[in-house]
């Protein structure tokens, strides 16, 4: 049992907070991602747990012990750095067989674990050499061999993959996923990269400003994204969020221009209303080159200039102006456009969202 | 001179040889001539006498050269060790401080920052059996009663002169490794922390593989600086008592002017710069394996 569990966690500097008492649960074998912008207390909070980093207030369990000041050593738990973090003087089987070494077991203990670990991670090749004799990628496969080879409680992954080429990223991210179905460990992941933690993890902390956000599985925080900030913060293109104000059950935005209020948010919204209106780019798509889920009721069509085009093989993306702005939109079976062209945007409006201006929280409920 | 037309490079770069040739080319040549020869400055003409390696086979002969060639040795050997264990306890508190670390730092220096003569005086006079310092506060604090002999028993005097070696150099360690640990990635040593080490642990796996090559530097000059060794212990005993704190470079002195055997003091002088030159290699080596170690990238 290697549940991780986070109760009113505070990291204070001086008298500077940067982790406001955060409440989280992982469950037993769970991989669970720590997403958001540098500086959002993801990596203090993840070294809080390591024991890296003393917690100013709160309390941390793992399994049902509490750990809160504990040292690292006493905690049974492994750690993927950023930058790989291996010694760099000893070959790349006294690496991973190190804390086996220093918890004192047999060398012939040692050997199979590590052989075991290198068989995983296809390091066999690699036993002898050295650090500096290895690529980016071979380094971090030593350095999450040396994490498994002790079989910790929970795994920690401290942006693993952000010194690795884009490449190299995903075929990576490809091989923790298989670890993790492999090892069957409780793992936490911070990352920056919201496709990383949308593509592993069974549930995405968004944090900000030392603040929980949402917690929730992928599916959940991309189709229903709590507040402003998650909702530009997941998906890639951004979603398009703008200001506008419910009028006479529209939306009207700054210039002048409005759309229909969408049919789910009609009984949630007052009159004079200020709001954020947000619409995913796979939801706004000239018409005929996307696909719409709701009823045809919800498509509102606009006739709107194109500004520019980033065709990408499959599908283009056309940056149009509507509501005095550029609107980014998805199109599928991509056909040839030139800035200033004409084009008819279909909004896919059951599939907005909806945030109050102030608070910046869904209005969904 | 007609005819003779040096290229342009050869003519630029005349000058620079003529000088090198001049300070340092022309005096190594006639000094190592000499070695070979019965040279006494106050019978110049014993120059020309060509003896062959005679010089060096008495050298080898010579009980007193080689107390004091065995004495420079162990002076080296104590002292870089001494020095090493200080500097390096030295570096570790330095580093630890969170505060004031760059104050800290310059007042590491200050012992480097005196001239060795002044701290040979300086130390002769603290060790100074009537007067100095040392056996002063040990009879106030009723440590003992009897005027210890520092600079005139043998083994007492060569332990002061090993004191006073220490305290002026031991920083040359510390700053050394001082820069090495500032220069060490902080990662591995977390992730150390996480592979369950203590902190001595941290420290014997990870942070000591990791100075190593910082202190095979300073290892390498000081014992250059070592093995030349001469103001402090000139100062502070002269080779005394009866030549019991002797080392090479005092007694090469001595043979050279106050004998005026100058053929013979060479001899000894490139004997003794062997020895330079063997620890040199030594540490460059261990410094090459060390650094090779720890993958470094300069």
């Amino acid at each position: 049992m290697a549940t991780v569990s986070l109760k009113n966690l505070v990291k204070k500097y001086g008298s500077l907070e940067v982790v406001h008492a955060i409440n989280l649960d992982v469950a037993d074998r769970e991989f669970v991602a720590l997403v958001g912008p540098s500086g959002c207390g993801k990596s203090t909070t993840l070294r809080m747990i390591a024991g890296l980093e003393p917690i100013s207030g709160g309390h941390i369990h793992i399994g049902d012990r509490a750990v809160n000041d504990l040292p690292p050593r006493q905690r049974n738990i492994s750690m993927v750095f950023q930058s790989y973090a291996i010694y760099p003087h000893m070959t790349v089987a006294e690496n991973m067989g190190f804390s086996l070494k220093i918890a004192g077991r047999s060398q012939q203990e040692i050997a199979s674990a590590v052989a075991d670990a290198a068989r995983t991670l296809g390091l066999e090749e690699l036993l002898e050499r050295r650090p500096s004799q290895l690529s980016g990628g071979q380094r971090q496969r030593v350095a999450m061999g040396r994490a498994i080879v002790r079989h910790p409680d929970v795994f920690l992954f401290d942006e693993p993959l952000s010194n690795l080429d884009a490449k190299l990223r995903m075929q990576m991210r490809t091989e923790i996923k298989k670890l993790h179905a492999k090892v069957q460990s409780t793992m936490i992941y911070v990352t920056h990269d919201q496709v990383e933690a949308m593509t592993l993890a069974d549930r995405i902390v968004i944090m900000r400003d030392g603040h929980i956000e949402q917690v929730g599985p992928p599916e959940e925080v991309f189709r229903r994204p709590a507040t402003r900030f998650v909702a530009g913060f997941i998906g890639s293109p951004t979603m398009n969020l703008r200001d506008a104000t419910v009028d006479d059950g529209r939306l009207r935005f700054a210039n002048g221009d409005t759309l229909p209020l969408p049919g789910q948010f009609r009984n949630r919204v007052t009159a004079g209303q200020k709001v954020i209106f947000g619409l995913r780019p796979d939801d706004l798509y000239p018409t005929g080159h996307g696909i719409h889920s709701g009823e045809a009721a919800d498509v509102h069509a606009v006739e709107v200039p194109v500004s520019l085009t980033e065709p990408l093989g499959n599908e283009t993306l056309v940056f149009a102006e509507f509501a005095g702005d550029d609107w980014i939109s998805r199109m599928l079976n991509p056909q040839p456009l030139r800035s200033g062209d004409r084009v008819e945007l279909s909004f896919d409006l059951s599939q907005s969202h909806l945030f109050d201006a102030n608070t910046e929280k869904s209005l969904r409920g | 001179m007609r005819g003779w037309k040096p290229a342009p490079h050869v003519l630029l770069l005349l000058p620079a040889f003529v000088v090198l040739a001049a300070v340092v080319i022309v005096p190594l040549l006639l000094s190592l001539y000499s070695s070979f020869t019965p040279f006494r400055l106050t019978r110049p003409e014993t120059i020309y006498e060509f003896i062959g390696l005679r010089n060096y086979i008495r050298l080898f002969a010579d009980r007193e050269f080689w107390a004091a060639f065995g004495r420079t040795v162990l002076l080296l050997t104590v002292a870089l060790n001494v020095e090493m264990v200080l500097g390096l306890f030295l570096a570790l508190l330095v580093e630890k401080a969170t505060r004031g670390q760059r104050l800290l730092r310059t007042i590491m220096m200050f012992p480097m920052m005196f001239s060795p003569i002044l701290v040979g005086f300086q130390f002769k006079f603290m060790f100074n059996d009537n007067i100095g310092l040392v056996n002063n506060a040990l009879q106030s604090l009723g440590l003992t009663d009897q005027a210890i002999p520092w600079l005139i028993d043998g083994k007492l005097a060569f332990t002061s002169i090993l004191i006073a070696e220490v305290w002026s150099s031991t920083s040359v360690f510390a700053i050394f490794i001082l820069a090495g640990l500032m220069a060490m990635p902080k990662e591995p040593l977390e992730a150390a922390k996480v592979d369950g080490c203590t902190p001595w642990q941290s420290f014997r796996y990870v942070t000591w593989p990791f100075i190593m090559p910082f202190a095979y530097i300073a290892m390498t000059i000081r014992s250059l600086d070592i093995a030349r060794a001469y103001d402090i212990v000139k100062i502070m005993t002269d080779g005394g008592p009866a030549k019991r704190t002797e080392i090479l470079w005092t007694l090469i002195s001595r043979t050279a002017y106050s004998d005026a055997r100058m053929g013979l003091a060479n001899a000894m002088a490139y004997v003794a710069i062997l020895l330079s030159i063997l620890f040199t290699v030594m540490f460059f080596r261990q410094l090459a394996k060390a650094r090779q170690q720890i993958g470094a990238e300069w």
